[in-house]
């Protein structure tokens, strides 16, 4: 049912799959890397002309302390999304507990919350002047801050809490998908061979669900890494904190792309270490779904066990952030409840949803042409359209711009010379550079996680299909496309709310008096009053939820039902 | 039909960039939030007629600006501080107007020489003792915050922030570069707890007890006591103008200045004429308890009750030829570790 082959046995070069696959696959595949990848150049480009070398001053003073507490953050949130994600995920998959339908997609709910509205919540309640700790000194009777300790939120254990909190959905989805993904009788083989469930968990289960933990792994250090809200409001001293002070402060563009290209290698490093450490596994699981997963039955005690890890991160993740906003909302209500709601709501939904597409069909070409020519060129493909993702927002956003005007500015030129017309700027400042930005940004998202649920389905499907006469064209569509589907609702759910929460860009980029609820919350938010912006940071929350409440449903659907 | 809804969708957003330079509007890059430059702008396309469309962010306007060049929709670009203005002159992407009414309205050390910047408002850079635990005349100036008697008792924001940086770069400016690191690790060492938050956030760790001097805008004051959620924390703390008896409190600037490419020149420079009349300033000085940059208009009632401001006559272009010294300081300083 599963197995493992070596690298060279793989229907990479099998003749069935190579044989003149259509260079269709091969051309499209390239065209769109080449503009996906246009924006991470530009600010490539721009590092090579910084307006004054940087790095003597960084190096004197902040360097080494932003690359360690970049490196402590980025290790504490792994930390952290890894546990939460892993044990939630196979909480949900494979115990039987009271609310686990529940927590099957409430586990997600988190993942609407933006990093920035949780750091301000939690500051808000925990900060000295905060509910917490004013019922303390009531309780203590302590007169200030000097009379008790109260662990400082706004630190780097606080801002490693707040990312993780949000961000471990990403592991538990992509997980989740893979465990569910996973053919039970291979469970059940390793525990008749005499392992424990939790040494078959970390033996078979974990190491056949790798791909997909990493890619959620790497989705949750890429943001980790370009936070900006959280890590500024909490003053916590990352690389991202320097790169927008050398850009801002210092004005110099060229410096701070040259961080932002440093840390794109990080990230690069990173992802090429992971995939080596596992450039001898390929693993294909051919599903089966009539087999259907038989759930541990538990003693009382462990099930409560099972709440209780579920529970708190939903709680502390999301619950409590939002009963937060909704007191603000309502006590802010006449000020934040009005006209521009609706349209500001219909423009997040608009963008969430048009990237969403935009992202997974080219993510799918993307994937399924590597499959189709797994050359070295195709890989370095892959890995190039996904850099976007590591970059941080603004800056990409200065990326984008860059060959977009100077498309708009090249085509006003001709037109000015050849007709006497200006066409002014086409793509500049409209709702296609915001969509095409979110596409740079999230295709990693979508391109990833295609990528590894391909690498699960084995190259006979393929073989199959193609023997019967089917191009790779329809090979995708009836074959690939089926098995995929929950793979396709996660990465398109993981876009669509991440775009509805995505800032900086959208900040940059957006045309005249357009307003995203993101957009709306930040200009009060960056103004000290957040709580003015309750009610649409609520809106941005829940506007979240319905896709996570769909998607999660067709997820776990997709199992039962065929 | 998910392909149809998906192709709709495509076309649609082809469509929305259709944004004609069609007379009647004005075009806005702002570093100012939109919801402060509403009130304003509603009352212009009332007496007017003619239509503003605002961008909003902190970050990236500049580059946007220099990279869309003579294209650029922008006409105007508005700003809350002397340094991005000065950027903008620097980089060469705005042009100087020559306007009498402008040049009425705004006294000349709030405006750029060959009037490529105008200011709107001006905000000063304020200490906030509390009520309780500093006698009154106890800080006067900002040098004292060096002073070892506040050692743990002072609470700041980023000393990145603009607003901090402005007021370093103004020390540099008076006491040259030295004297005024040794004064800011004199602060650094005076600090409570690390730089964190916003201006109010300093005013509410007095009220809390975690600090007793902040440093902070004046409008931040003003409108926390506009709040009545915030009023009894800003109620906690009185006002010091710093240096008021010597050279004078610290000021920065929110400014406007026309873009290079401006499209809608003639419109433009009538927005930049209504912003500096008194109609527009009384707004600005309402909406946000700043004080108005045309002298002739009143401060609002709570900061008006403040009393006669005595700014400092820096020019607002020395302290912005500072700022990169400035940020190296903080940075040598380690101010916000």
């Amino acid at each position: 049912m599963t197995e493992a082959i070596t690298a060279d046995q793989t229907g990479a070069d099998h003749p069935l799959l190579a044989r003149r696959t259509s260079k269709r696959w091969l051309i499209t595949a390239a065209l769109t890397t080449a503009i996906v990848v246009m924006p991470v150049l530009s600010v490539i480009i721009l590092a090579l002309f910084p307006e004054e070398n940087i790095w003597p001053h960084l190096l004197d003073t902040t360097l080494p302390r932003y690359l360690i507490t970049t490196l402590k953050l980025m290790v504490g949130v792994a930390i952290i999304t890894l546990f939460i994600g892993l044990a939630t995920a196979w909480a949900v998959t494979m115990c039987e507990f009271p609310g686990r339908r529940f927590f099957e997609w409430a586990m997600l709910l988190p993942f609407a919350v933006p990093a920035y509205v949780i750091a301000y919540v939690y500051t808000s309640l925990l900060d000295y002047a905060g509910p917490v700790q004013t019922t303390l000194r009531e309780w203590f009777g302590w007169r200030n801050a000097t009379d008790y300790w109260f662990p400082e939120i706004r630190s780097l254990e606080g801002a490693t809490l707040m990312i993780g909190l949000v961000l471990y959905p990403y592991v538990y989805l992509l997980a989740r998908a893979a465990f569910l993904e996973q053919s039970p009788s291979l469970f059940a083989v390793s525990r008749s061979l005499g392992h424990s469930a939790l040494s078959t968990f970390f033996r078979v289960v974990l190491p056949i669900a790798r791909p997909a933990v990493a890619v959620g792994l790497s989705l949750v250090l890429m943001e980790t890494l370009n936070d900006f809200g959280t890590v500024d409001f909490f003053a916590v001293q990352t690389l991202t904190a320097g790169l927008f002070d050398t850009w801002m402060n210092l004005g110099n563009l060229g410096g701070a792309a040259q961080i932002a290209t440093t840390m794109l290698a990080f990230v690069v490093i990173l992802v090429t270490l992971e995939r080596y450490s596992r450039r001898k596994q390929q693993q294909f699981a051919a599903r089966d779904n009539r087999d259907p997963i038989r759930r541990f039955t538990m003693s009382f005690p462990r099930q409560m066990i099972c709440v209780a890890v579920c529970a708190l991160p939903v709680i502390f993740g999301f619950l409590l952030p939002a009963i937060t906003l909704g007191q603000y909302a309502w006590e802010y209500f006449d000020e934040s409840w009005n006209t521009d709601f609706i349209r500001n709501t219909l423009n997040s939904l608009f963008l969430s949803g048009t990237a969403a597409l935009t992202t997974l069909i080219i993510g799918v070409t993307l994937a399924y042409s590597r499959r189709l020519h797994n050359s070295r060129g195709m890989q370095i493909m892959m890995r190039l359209s996904s850099l976007g993702y590591a970059m941080p927002g603004a800056v990409l956003a200065v990326g984008v711009i860059v060959p977009l005007a100077a498309f708009d500015n090249r085509v006003d030129s001709i037109m000015r010379d050849t007709f006497g017309i200006s066409s002014g700027l086409l793509l500049s400042g409209s709702a296609f550079a915001l969509i095409f930005a979110y596409t740079v940004r999230f295709l990693a998202v979508s391109a990833g996680s295609v990528e590894s649920a391909l690498q699960k389905i084995t190259p006979s499907m393929d073989m199959a299909s193609r023997s019967l006469g089917h191009t790779p064209g329809q090979t995708l569509v009836k074959v690939h496309l089926p098995m995929l589907r929950g793979t396709l609702i996660t990465a398109a759910l993981v876009v669509f709310v991440d775009v509805m929460k995505e800032l900086p860009a959208t900040l940059i980029l957006r045309p005249f008096n357009f307003e995203t609820l993101a957009t709306y919350v930040y200009q009060f938010a960056s103004d000290e009053q957040l709580a003015r912006s309750a009610l649409p940071a609520l809106i941005i929350v829940l506007a979240g939820i319905i896709p996570i409440i769909l998607m999660s449903k067709s997820i776990s659907g997709t199992r039962s039902i065929s | 039909m998910r392909l149809k809804l998906a192709a709709t969708a495509l076309a649609a957003a082809c469509a929305l960039p259709i944004q004609a330079s069609a007379d009647g509007e004005v075009n806005i890059y702002s570093y100012r939030q939109a919801y402060l430059l509403e009130p304003l702008l509603n009352a212009f396309e009332e007496e007017t007629g003619i239509e503003t469309n605002v961008v909003f962010a902190k970050k990236g306007l500049a580059e946007r600006l220099e990279r869309e060049g003579r294209n650029s929709p922008a006409d105007l670009v508005m700003t809350v501080d002397i340094s991005r203005l000065n950027e903008l002159v620097e980089r060469g992407l705005v042009q100087s107007v020559d306007n009498d009414t402008l040049e009425q309205n705004i006294p000349e050390h709030l405006r750029h020489p060959d009037g490529k910047w105008f200011a709107l408002t001006t905000r000063a850079r304020l200490i906030f003792a509390s009520k309780e635990r500093v006698e009154e005349g106890e800080i006067t100036t900002y040098e004292d915050l060096a002073d070892d008697k506040w050692e743990d008792r002072i609470c700041t924001r980023s000393g990145k922030h603009p607003y901090n940086i402005a007021l370093f770069s103004s020390m540099i400016a008076h006491h040259g570069e030295e004297a005024a690191e040794e004064w800011l690790e004199g602060l650094k060492d005076n600090l409570a707890r690390k730089p964190q938050g916003g201006d109010r956030d300093q005013i509410k760790a007095i009220h809390a007890g975690e600090c007793d001097i902040a440093i902070g805008n004046s409008y931040y004051y003003g409108n926390m006591l506009n709040d009545e959620n915030q009023r009894e924390q800003a109620e906690a703390v009185r006002l010091i103008f710093p240096n008021a008896d010597g050279r004078g409190t610290h000021i920065n600037i929110s400014g406007v200045a026309l873009t290079n490419s401006a499209p809608n020149r003639d419109n433009a420079i009538r927005l930049m004429e209504f912003l500096s009349t008194p109609q527009a300033q009384k707004i600005y000085a309402e909406a946000n308890t700043e004080y108005p940059a045309n002298p002739e208009v009143e401060p609002s009632g709570i900061v008006a009750e403040w009393g006669e401001i005595n700014p400092d006559d820096l020019s607002l272009q020395e302290i912005a030829e500072h700022r990169n010294a400035a940020v190296r300081m903080v940075d040598r300083v380690d101010y916000d570790n």
